[in-house]
């Protein structure tokens, strides 16, 4: 609309300006007002709801804003919500999410960076056919694969007990089902179709020349993947950490089966805090407890901008 | 690569075998290889090959039984009701996550301001997870302090929206906050498909002075198939999926009323200890996703050999 001022002194061409308040623009505006209102909604009660006491949430409506700003529920929801008979809150569960959170990403962008770079640019005999089989397993759904995940990490812990056990008779029992290094394998396993699509269809863009300048110049599979693929590709590395940074932390099915108590990841433990069947309910700190969980995902949403959105666009639009 | 020095000796010598071509790669992607075939194909057909055997507590390799878990899981009441909310759920999620995907895109693409702001205000619950979704949803449909409470306080006494605990409609309970989760993801897909479409369409349908409605309907939609394939793709991959959301949500309840396959397998194999049921209903959820996959990765891969 700034053009209409730019054309009145310059005479009249160009386009006819159009006028600000056309029906179509009120309808237009109207309807995103109220679509960003529905959308807007939850958050907006989950802030007031944190805020309030519990008398006032038991008398007013769940919309108004807290008359008395309490950071109570919040404190209570991080350091003293039960589940079960653990009474040290969500912290537990951060920090427990923090830790396969660190290691899971770490591996999963490290293993499928170098797929991608082996599938764009080393192929082989078979490489397509194992990258299609790979792109179809990120269908499959997770229900079929998981007893007889939970058999190999059990069993391959026992492997790696035995294997310890011939250096160091009396080692502890290495475990990897329940353990947070099962978990981590497992995000990186199925992290890794959608990620090794990213890494290939980015290194599949980088010039040819380039690769075989390097490799004229003597340089072989690990010098081309770290002298040139890595620095050049950092924001496709940033987009694959975002991903996963979100998937992971929000991944619930999975640290619900290969986990424990006391390693479940912060959605399992907000699940068990918030549907908890004893005690009285408090929503004030359920709903803080719940804002906690999403508190990683938006930080990291809202600061990522546009690349969030290539991220997910990624993963939807196929090489 | 130390064959080139060497390259007149080798005449007489072995040559290297292709094995060894190309090793590296071929070490480095041992991850991928062993994923593919242990976990994608090798758990996969484990599972296929024990839902045809008696397994309760513990995997029965030996005691093959046959069709009998498939028998069971199609006679048993919850599997059924499992069943029949993933039908209203998917189909009602997937036509309701389009449109609105759509009409959204559609009026985002209007060259409007504020434009950024407002997709980032629609694609927020994305980041969100399902039990983070559930448990929102759970507190704003809550009968006594909730949205029916709410509207009750403005006058309307009669007011009844309480879909959580009824067990009729509960499924829509959840169909709500899948939708607030879901439908920012596929606008983002339709405006890129948008933003994909000559601008010259456009000027086109100006000249000949068609409404902007009919552009979108008659020219923009055919133009965006490749676009609605995916979408429709990937939605129905998370449709049979959804666990968590229930979960947090409802807990399949009230009673066995919003009950889904995915949360049906997870019981059976982790908390009545009823392998082969859930072997059995696992390997429905396959078919089921194969049903979708086969005729798209035919499209897909039978368009591109034309190309």
């Amino acid at each position: 609309m700034t053009d209409a001022t730019v054309n009145a002194l310059s005479g009249p061409k160009g386009p006819k300006p159009k006028k600000v308040f056309s029906s179509t623009n009120i309808i237009i505006y109207g309807t995103l007002f109220v679509v960003c209102m529905y959308y807007l909604l939850p958050l907006y009660v989950m802030i007031v709801t944190s805020l309030k006491g519990m008398p006032e949430i038991r008398l007013g409506n769940i919309f108004s804003p807290p008359v008395e700003v309490t950071y109570e529920p919040w404190v209570k929801a991080w350091a003293e919500a039960c589940t079960g008979i653990n009474c040290d809150g969500l912290s537990r569960g951060f920090w427990n999410s923090v830790w396969i959170l660190i290691p899971s990403v770490f591996l999963s962008i490290a293993i499928a960076s170098v797929n991608g770079y082996a599938l764009a640019n080393w192929k082989f005999k078979g490489s397509e056919v194992f990258f299609t089989i790979l792109i179809f397993g990120a269908f499959i759904p997770y229900q079929v694969m998981i007893y007889p995940i939970v058999i190999l990490l059990r069993e391959s812990g026992d492997g790696i007990t035995a294997f310890i056990r011939i250096f160091n008779s009396d080692a502890d029992n290495f475990r990897l089902m329940g353990s947070l290094w099962g978990l981590v394998i497992v995000h990186t396993i199925f992290g890794m179709p959608i990620l090794t699509l990213l890494f290939r269809n980015y290194f599949t863009s980088v010039p040819e020349e380039l690769f075989k300048a390097a490799r004229v110049d003597g340089a072989g599979f690990w010098g081309i993947y770290f002298r040139i693929m890595l620095p050049m590709s950092l924001p496709i590395f940033v987009v694959a950490m975002i991903l996963q940074v979100t998937g992971i932390w929000n991944d619930f099915l999975f640290g619900v089966i290969y986990t424990k108590p006391d390693t479940y990841p912060m959605t399992v433990q907000l699940n068990n805090i918030v549907n908890s069947v004893q005690g009285i309910k408090e929503y004030n700190v359920n709903m803080a407890a719940t804002l906690l969980t999403g508190l990683v995902p938006l930080v990291i949403y809202f600061a990522s901008g546009k690349l969030f959105v290539r991220g997910i666009a990624a993963g939807a639009v196929k090489g | 690569m130390a064959v080139t020095d060497t390259g007149r000796m080798d005449v007489g010598a072995k040559r290297p075998s292709r094995l060894f071509k190309n090793m590296t790669a071929k070490i480095a992607a041992i991850p991928m290889i062993a994923t593919a075939l242990v976990v994608f194909i090798g758990c996969t057909a484990w599972t296929i090959y024990h839902s045809f055997t008696r397994s309760r507590l513990l995997p029965a390799p030996d005691k093959w039984t046959g069709l009998q878990n498939y028998d069971r899981l199609w006679s048993e009441n919850r599997w059924l009701v499992s069943i029949e909310n993933l039908a209203i759920f998917g189909s009602c999620s997937l036509v309701l996550s389009l449109v609105i995907g759509f009409i959204l895109a559609a009026l985002l693409d209007r060259k409007i301001r504020f434009e950024n702001t407002i997709r980032t205000i629609i694609l927020y619950p994305f980041a969100l997870s399902f039990v983070v979704t559930g448990l929102v949803w759970q507190w704003l449909l809550n009968p006594d302090l909730g949205l029916q409470n709410v509207v009750r306080s403005w006058g309307w006494e009669t007011f009844t929206f309480d879909p959580l605990n009824n067990a009729d409609i509960v499924i829509y309970g959840i169909l709500i906050a899948g939708i607030w989760q879901g439908s920012g993801f596929v606008m983002v897909l339709m405006l890129a498909g948008m933003r994909g479409i000559d601008e010259d369409v456009w000027k086109a349908s100006r000249v000949e002075g068609i409404p902007t409605w009919k552009t979108y309907i008659f020219i923009v939609i055919p133009m965006m198939r490749p676009v609605f394939v995916t979408a429709l793709v990937i939605i129905s991959a998370g449709i049979i999926k959804v666990y968590d959301l229930v979960v947090a949500q409802t807990s399949g309840g009230p009673g066995i009323a919003s009950e889904v396959p995915a949360k049906y397998v997870i019981d059976k194999m982790f908390g009545s200890q009823n392998l082969g049921l859930g072997f059995a209903a696992s390997t429905m959820m396959l078919l089921s996703v194969l049903v979708v996959l086969i005729p798209w990765a035919y499209l897909e891969f039978g368009g591109k050999k034309e190309r």
